[in-house]
């Protein structure tokens, strides 16, 4: 997690720009290769369940996390890879998560992308989406009964969770409360096949953000230099008290809803659209143009990023699986309370 | 000198607030305004700054509490009526109830349900919601029938590390009173004999326990001893208690205001049956509401619950069996 710099104005602050930059883009790179493995992994019948790829929502995702300080909150959506490693999580567990280690945060009893450790302000996601919404701002709120002052919540979430009521609810109590919320929505024009146009009628997804009474900022998620000088400001604002903020993201999911969907639905004239665009490639283009790094850097990044996530995976699959035997079947931590009463207890086969 | 179940629910939130910095209670009206029964009356004012109005948004109400309970707080939430729960079920059953399962970190929130009929409250003020939740893994459901329980248990729910639905019924509110508080109580988890006798058991919990009380008085002048076992939590269930009485009286007739339809009285005859049949001297019963919305009006209402007079002749008809 880096601090970021928001106006790039002395020498000083384009150097610590330039290096918000290149670690983001690190994290967009590992991010998409992590996926792509994870998505062969899959394929080859190696992990339970859904795959689901951020492939297009990298600057985005990154830009959210990095713009986040340790302390802060982060409820990331399914496609937040990048996200979740620049907000500090090891690609080790996000590993473990997908193929069901006993060692990682969820130890088995939950998968893929639902995965995070609470305590540390890293939630994670229950599949309904807009209901993390209001769970971060639980936590805002807590820190202000203990008096925590400076800390940001970010919540990540796509057009179709504007359609809840969870994300209705949630966005008008954050802005009652005046709470540190950053609520970032990927407008990523599918949810899952349905297309924005029969998600909302409302012109622009920022229109929402009046009715609420909220601050709000439209971007290009393809460009990584947008995200991170905008999100990096909508925290700052957060931060300094200004109370929730929406930031609305233009871009295109370049998958399937997972790994599952061919995504034959995507409309051939959108990807070829300014929101079609690869941002992995966009961040690539502009680092080569400003001189931040060449193709031999950005080659010798990609083997760096290969060699740290094959490392990462081996060692995860050497790791034991969850022992149903083993297993303490309770889902209460008052002990004293649990229902003794099971037919089938001692017998989880 | 004599406390009411709702003042005893007041006291338990006041005293919770007092002992423990980490408790705040929020939900809709339950500010300046007290509460839509007043259960939370003067607290806004005692304790300010814990005591918040929240928006019309049980959803975000629960979300809220699941994220302050992570962070270490131990949130009350008051749902207006139980009925209106059923806006925050998700929060409540894959949020808050998943937490622990998931992660290992305890969520530590009290949801308090002003639950089951009163006259005229109709079918969206009067709902019964234990046994949806008792469901779900990972929820602890308590149903207190007297004064004394509505205190020491909503006070041992805010002290328990897990989710809490804590059904206090409507109708007990301002009928049922008590001499003062008590200093000591049963844990939660344990049932109650709140009558004892030899003929046969009726298990019972919330209100229900007054009415089939009741029904053991009025069957008492012919000759019968019923003893009556007060559940006290529909989650979990005290299958041992509730098995010592059916051995003593070998028959059983579980009641409940909830719908029948897999329910609380469905799991105890299941229990009593797999575990104990051979305590059994006749098929266990049961007596619940029938099968539709609770009605509105006051006769249609009293017909559609389980009252001391159903109780008595679903009791006389199991005694001859």
């Amino acid at each position: 997690m880096l601090q970021t710099v928001l106006e790039p104005g002395t020498a000083e602050n384009a150097a610590l720009f330039r290096e918000t930059y290149l670690a983001a883009y690190r994290f967009m790179l590992l991010a998409r290769l992590l996926d792509d493995k994870f998505a062969a992994l899959w394929r080859s019948g190696r992990i339970h369940g859904g795959v689901f790829l951020g492939r297009g929502q990298e600057a985005l995702s990154a830009a959210t996390g990095i713009s986040l300080q340790k302390g802060d909150v982060f409820a990331p959506l399914i496609r937040d890879a990048a996200g979740r490693l620049a907000f500090g999580e090891t690609v080790r567990d996000a590993a473990r998560t997908y193929l069901g280690s006993a060692l990682g945060p969820m130890r088995g009893r939950d998968g893929n992308v639902h995965r995070g450790k609470p305590r540390e302000g890293y939630l994670p996601m229950i599949s309904h989406l807009g209901a993390m919404i209001s769970v971060v701002n639980g936590i805002l709120l807590a820190r202000r009964f203990k008096k925590i002052s400076g800390t940001v919540g970010a919540a990540s979430i796509g057009d179709g969770a504007t359609s809840t009521g969870a994300f209705h609810e949630a966005l008008n109590q954050a802005a009652v409360e005046k709470l540190p919320l950053v609520l970032v929505v990927a407008d990523n024009q599918y949810a899952y096949s349905t297309p924005t146009a029969r998600q909302f009628a409302c012109r622009d997804l920022a229109d929402k953000a009046a009715g609420y009474g909220v601050e709000v900022d439209s971007l290009d998620g393809t460009d990584l230099d947008a995200c991170l000088k905008t999100i990096g400001q909508a925290v700052a604002h957060a931060r300094a008290g200004r109370g929730p903020r929406l930031v609305v993201a233009t871009l295109l999911r370049l998958c399937g809803h997972g790994e599952h969907d061919d995504a034959g639905y995507i409309d051939p004239k959108l990807k070829a659209s300014p929101a079609g665009r690869d941002c992995l490639k966009v961040a690539e283009e502009h680092l080569v143009r400003q001189k931040w790094a060449d193709a031999v850097a950005l080659s010798t990044w990609r083997s760096e990023v290969i060699h740290e996530i094959e490392e990462a995976i081996a060692q995860v699959q050497r790791e034991p699986a969850p022992d149903p035997f083993a297993e303490e079947w309770r889902a209460i931590s008052s002990r004293h309370l649990s229902e003794t009463h099971a037919e089938n207890e001692g017998d989880p086969a | 000198m004599s406390v009411t179940y709702l003042e005893a629910i007041r006291e338990a939130q006041a005293h919770a607030l007092r002992d423990d910095p980490r408790v705040f209670i929020y939900g809709q009206d339950v500010g300046a305004f007290g509460g839509a029964f007043k259960a939370t009356k003067n607290l806004a004012s005692e304790f300010p700054g814990r005591v918040l109005d929240s928006p019309i948004s049980e959803d975000a109400i629960m979300g809220l509490a699941v994220g302050a309970a992570i962070e270490g707080m131990r949130p009350i939430v008051e749902m207006q009526f139980a009925d209106f729960s059923t806006v925050g079920f998700n929060q409540i059953v894959n949020q808050a109830a998943t937490l622990f399962w998931r992660t290992n970190v305890p969520c530590p929130i009290t949801v308090r349900l002003p639950f089951g009929g009163t006259s005229g409250s109709g079918p969206f003020h009067s709902q019964c919601m234990e046994t949806v939740y008792a469901h779900y893994p990972g929820l602890i459901v308590l149903t207190p029938a007297t004064v004394e329980d509505a205190y020491s248990m909503l006070l041992e729910a805010v002290a328990i590390d897990d989710p809490v639905i804590f059904c206090e019924h409507k109708f007990l509110y301002y009928h049922l009173k008590a001499e003062k508080l008590p200093s000591e109580a049963l844990p939660v988890g344990k049932a109650r004999i709140a009558r004892e006798g030899r003929d046969m058991t009726i298990v019972a919990y919330s209100a229900m326990v007054h009415e089939a009380l009741e029904a053991a008085k009025e069957l008492a002048p012919e000759g019968w001893e019923v003893e009556v076992v007060d559940l006290r939590s529909v989650k979990p269930i005290d299958t041992d208690t509730v098995m010592a009485s059916v051995a003593r009286t070998g028959r059983l007739l579980c009641v409940g205001e909830a719908w029948s339809w897999g329910g609380a009285t469905a799991e105890i005859i299941a229990r009593v049956v797999t575990e104990g049949y051979g305590l059994l001297d006749a098929p266990p019963q049961r007596l619940n509401a029938k099968d539709t919305p609770v009605p509105y009006h006051p006769n249609l209402w009293a017909a559609h619950r389980p009252t001391a007079r159903a109780i008595a002749a679903a009791a006389r008809k199991l005694l001859r069996l």
